[in-house]
């Protein structure tokens, strides 16, 4: 690993020093300094500046400071009963001690597991911009069916993420520009031609914590399809919120996660919903509609079924349990 | 000596070195304090084939010296090529160790390693197994030395003949050791005199490989290795750390450490052979068996010759008039392959059984009364008896407890919600072996005895039972017994391997136990290579039975097992304790090699490209439900003074097959390449 400086950051402004990284739980970014991906100068330290606190908002939002534990997150009591998509994305992942470590703002901003970036050794676009992608005709089999560019295949790989942009949650920031409020869904951008850049956030821009607007539909839930019971970042999941009257549906939120290079609202999907028969039919259709777009390798096409599935049976069984407001 | 009634042999004695190990005082190789210690890393070849031509050290890194074969010292051969380290600029696959960075700190010697220049003409690399390639060749002997080839009868003529026929083909992946403890060496020359603190399956072994590579008497070098996390056969004869932290430690002057990380584990201490495999079954409507045809493909590297024994338990499993087993390998630009846990009985058996599994619904037999049918009076190639066979009452007392009968067998019956439910089973099988060791026993005034052998505890209990089987050849309590093992300084012992570390020491220690008895010295010495060279080899096995119920995801083809049981007769057990802990940690990893272990190969990279324990998934605790074990109280006193088999070996032979069959069973679609993912289910289901 590189040497670096280390100090603990005392303000915003720590962070706009060139070669400078912020370090929160450390659980991604440490193993990726370590395998020489990553080779910050300076590692400013926020665990001391950035908020781990919960609080409620006016008009009945919540506040997660962005130092927030991911643990601490999933078992408080206010995201339990009003927001249980996002307790239960945040349980599916990781382990125990790394959810107890990682932080709200680290997650969100964890970068992708796609073997070739993962390894210094080999060609990507993503850690050594212009030397390539190996992964479309190798290892693609976790890789992007959606939002992928020829330069960048990879899926974010972040399971609360995926519960954040489902909610409408804004994250908010402070760097070089000022203060900024940024919903969650535009956090991430796609690749194109710049993989290189997970995030439309600049450098030296801290997230300092994450709203969720207040509650309209607590009939919420996060289901992962996954390679091993736990302790395995998905191959599919969805979150998603619905309230059904009457036998139609009438709010529907709906994200995708590890189909794409950021947690993919499914928009095309929702649209299709509002209005709809809350019936398997409909849910299917509306999945194939969003899956229109998608575009597989020679080893990912199963995340299409399985996409289409995992969306069906999630919306069956939030409209069976009631989807009232 | 007081003698006892009480006999501690069948005891569930707890690990003698358990509260050392939970409290965190127990030592591992990297463990020992050194003054002036230096800290080495491996550079890897970048290509799977080439030459390496020059070296480029980026001066502002703080390496104390880059070692490669430009400049590293000469090494004598070892009988093994991945020992010749740093020796020549031929590069053999993606991965090899091509330079040693040494530096003050473990930081400094990773990032040196990660800048160090290569120039490198690279080549054109082949690194697929295929079945076709015109570079197959049939192996003189497949390890350790059984024919590559047998046949018997006219197999040819009996398929031709026979009205049921099942012709299939498998696949398994190259698979990873892995065990907790990464490999690491400190060593450290005082003079001539070289010391290892190594973690291995064989201190005297390593000792003697490590001396001859450098050119010395055997007992010039001391390996100690105290206490070892596993090594699943990757750690049973010296590695490539072994060598290279004695040669940065002799470069340097200083103590070297070399502890591997665990990416580069996938590729330097090697792995289990990808195989192919073609399973040819021919019956009678009843269901006698009257052609077997086992053939099976792996790999090895253009280093050496290592030909995986796959089929080898095709051999003695079922009767069968005409039979033909072979063995086919391609040497490919990739790493050596070795031993792990079960190297030929556990990719072979998971062919074998799924084959009988396809067989017996293709008959319309229940899959156990199928094996039944065909159990052999002796062993059917050789024609020599069993020394103990309870492979019917396995699968018949198995059932029994697991609940197999009223099963349905037809597939794709049972459905919960949206799980699809199955269950199924297969046999298991592992040889019984012995191998020459040397005991030492002392007497001391207080009514104590030190018993020395230089034997590996793994984390399996070897010194708990060594103990045990003293205590009893003595006639005393076991507290009256120190043990001393995990230095090649004690007697001679054989490698704690092939599921024969407990038989091979125990011989040994029962021997020189009884001649200290004997003799009424003060100490004894047991050597058993005369006694172990004297017997049969053939005949001796293990047996055992596996039962899966597994469910499987409608939605999503997840697979989750239910239930996992395994039922051995694998002769005396020794510690109740230990043996079941071996048992369901083989069940378990034969869970990860039916369901999650897999070496993803990038051809164009030439590596396999998932090689850290995030993307190389073995089984999580909630894979873990319902698994358990139990035995048969077999008596068998061809084998060795305490009656023992291995246990090691045999939980991970067949539980791949019952996982996998169950699956067929639970859902209708037969998957024949493993790992069995969700990828594989979904457009079935
Ligand atoms: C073995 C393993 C399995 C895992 N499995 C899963 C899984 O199943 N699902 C899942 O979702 N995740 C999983 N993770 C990932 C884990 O969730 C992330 O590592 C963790 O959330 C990162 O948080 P952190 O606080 O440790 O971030 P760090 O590692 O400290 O930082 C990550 C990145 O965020 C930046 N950063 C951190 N805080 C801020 C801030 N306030 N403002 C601006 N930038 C910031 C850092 O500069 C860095 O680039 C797994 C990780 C491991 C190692």
């Amino acid at each position: 690993m590189k040497t670096f400086t280390y100090r603990s950051a005392t303000g915003f402004a720590d962070g706009l020093e060139p070669g400078a990284v912020f370090l929160a739980g450390g659980t991604n970014l440490v193993d990726l300094m370590k395998l020489g991906v990553a080779a910050p100068d300076v590692l400013v330290d926020v665990n001391r500046l950035v908020a781990d606190e919960i609080s409620e908002l006016p008009g009945g939002g919540l506040r997660i400071g962005a130092g927030v534990r991911n643990s601490d997150l999933a078992a408080d009591p206010r995201v339990r009963t009003r927001y249980p998509v996002l307790s239960q994305a945040l349980l599916a992942g990781a382990s125990g001690q790394l959810r107890n470590m990682a932080t709200t703002g680290g997650n969100l901003l964890q970068r992708t597991r796609c073997r070739y970036f993962m390894d210094a050794t080999k060609p990507c676009n993503k850690h050594a911009p212009g030397t390539g992608c190996p992964a479309r005709d190798g290892d693609h089999r976790n890789l992007a069916i959606l939002g992928g560019s020829d330069a960048c295949i990879a899926t974010h790989p972040s399971d609360m993420a995926v519960a954040l942009v489902a909610l409408d949650a804004v994250v908010n920031t402070s760097g070089p520009a000022g203060e900024r409020r940024i919903p969650a869904e535009e956090l991430h951008r796609l690749p194109g031609d710049a993989p290189e850049r997970d995030t439309v956030l600049e450098h030296g821009e801290l997230i300092t914590s994450v709203d969720l607007p207040a509650v309209e539909v607590t009939n919420s839930a996060y289901r992962k399809a996954r390679d091993r019971a736990s302790y395995a970042f998905a191959v599919g999941s969805v979150a998603a919120a619905l309230t059904v009257a009457g036998g139609t549906v009438g709010d529907v939120r709906l994200a995708w996660g590890a189909v794409a290079p950021k947690p993919w609202r499914a928009r095309i999907a929702e649209e299709r919903l509002r209005g709809a028969p809350a019936t398997r039919e409909s849910f299917l259709a509306a999945a194939d509609a969003e899956l229109a777009g998608a575009r597989a390798l020679r080893d990912n096409a199963y995340k299409i079924a399985l996409m289409r599935n995992l969306t069906a049976s999630v919306l069956e069984r939030l409209a069976a349990a009631g989807g009232t407001r | 000596m007081t003698a006892t009634t009480h006999r501690a042999v069948g005891t569930p004695l707890a690990r003698l070195e358990g509260p050392k190990k939970v409290t965190g005082a127990a030592k591992y190789a990297a463990e020992y304090p050194q003054d002036d210690l230096a800290y080495a890393w491996i550079v890897q070849s970048p290509v799977a084939r080439g030459r390496l031509d020059a070296v480029v050290v980026d001066p502002t890194d703080e390496a104390i010296v880059v070692l490669w074969h430009g400049n590293a010292p000469r090494l004598r051969d070892a009988d093994d090529p991945e020992l010749a380290v740093l020796q020549s600029a031929a590069i053999s696959y993606r991965g090899q160790p091509v330079a040693l960075v040494v530096a003050d700190t473990p930081e400094g010697a990773r990032r040196a390693a990660q800048t160090v220049r290569l120039e490198i003409t690279a080549e054109e690399h082949d690194t697929v197994l295929r079945t076709d390639h015109p570079e197959l060749y049939t192996p003189e002997t497949v390890n350790p030395g059984f024919p590559s080839e047998t046949a018997a009868g006219d197999v040819d003529r009996a398929w031709a003949a026979a009205p049921v026929r099942i012709d299939v083909e498998y696949a398994t992946p190259a698979l990873h050791n892995n065990p907790m403890e990464p490999h690491a060496t400190i060593a450290r020359w005082d003079g001539d005199e070289l010391t290892l603190w190594d973690s291995n399956q064989h201190p005297s072994g390593v000792a003697a490989t490590v001396s001859q590579v450098f050119g010395m008497r055997p007992d010039q070098t001391r390996v100690i290795t105290e206490h070892v996390g596993g090594g699943f056969g990757s750690k049973g004869t010296a590695r490539p750390n072994a060598v290279l932290a004695a040669m940065g430690a002799r470069v340097t002057g200083r103590p070297v450490k070399l502890a591997l990380p665990r990416q580069q584990m996938f590729t330097v201490v090697g792995h289990r052979t990808p195989t192919r495999q073609r399973i040819r079954l021919a019956a009678t409507s009843d269901g006698a068996l009257t052609a077997i045809d086992h053939q099976a493909f792996s790999q090895s590297s253009r280093l050496f010759e290592f030909a995986e024994q796959t089929a080898v338990a095709t051999r003695h499993m079922y009767a069968a008039p005409n039979r033909r087993t072979g063995h086919r390998l391609l040497r490919l630009d990739m790493p050596t392959p070795r031993w792990m846990r079960a190297p030929g009985e556990a990719p072979g058996m998971f062919a074998l059984e799924c084959a009988m599994d396809e067989l017996a619904a293709e008959l319309g037999i229940d899959p156990i009364e199928l094996r039944v049918r065909n159990e052999p009076e002796v062993e059917p190639e050789t024609g020599t008896p069993f020394t103990s066979r309870h492979y019917v009452d396995c699968l018949r007392q198995g059932a029994e407890r697991f609940g197999w009968s009223g099963r349905d067998p037809r597939p794709r019956q049972r459905r919960e919600g949206d799980w699809w439910i199955g269950t199924g089973v297969a046999g298991a099988t592992y040889p019984a072996m012995a191998q020459p060791s040397t005991a030492r026993v002392r007497a001391f005034d207080d009514g104590g005895f030190e018993v020395a052998i230089g034997a590996a505890d793994l984390g399996t209990g070897a010194r708990t039972i060594l103990t045990q089987i003293a205590a009893d050849a003595l006639g005393v309590p076991v507290e009256r017994i120190t043990i001393r093992i995990g230095d090649s300084s004690l007697p001679k012992a054989s490698v704690a391997g092939g599921s024969s570390g407990s038989a091979s020491w125990g011989w040994a220690v029962t021997g020189a136990c009884r001649a200290l008895r004997e003799s009424g010295e003060r100490e004894a010495v047991f050597d058993t290579t005369e006694l172990i060279q004297k017997q049969e080899k053939e005949g001796r096995h293990a047996f055992g039975a596996h039962f899966a119920e597994v469910r499987v995801d409608a939605v999503t083809g997840e697979v989750r097992v239910s239930r996992l049981f395994g039922m051995y007769a694998a002769g005396r057990i020794l510690n109740p304790r230990t043996a079941r802990s071996q048992f369901l940690g083989g069940m378990i990893m034969g869970m990860g090699m039916a369901l999650h272990e897999e070496g993803v190969l990038d051809p164009a990279m030439g590596e396999w490209v998932n090689h850290d324990l995030a993307e190389y998934h073995i089984p999580a605790h909630a894979d873990v439900e319902n698994i358990d074990a139990a035995w048969l109280d077999e008596q068998d006193d061809q084998l060795n003074p305490m009656g023992s088999k291995g246990v090691g070996e045999i939980g991970i032979v067949g539980s791949p097959a019952a996982i996998v069959n169950a699956v067929w069973h639970a859902t209708g679609v037969r998957v024949r390449d493993l790992p069995v993912r969700l990828d594989k289910l979904l457009p079935h289901l």
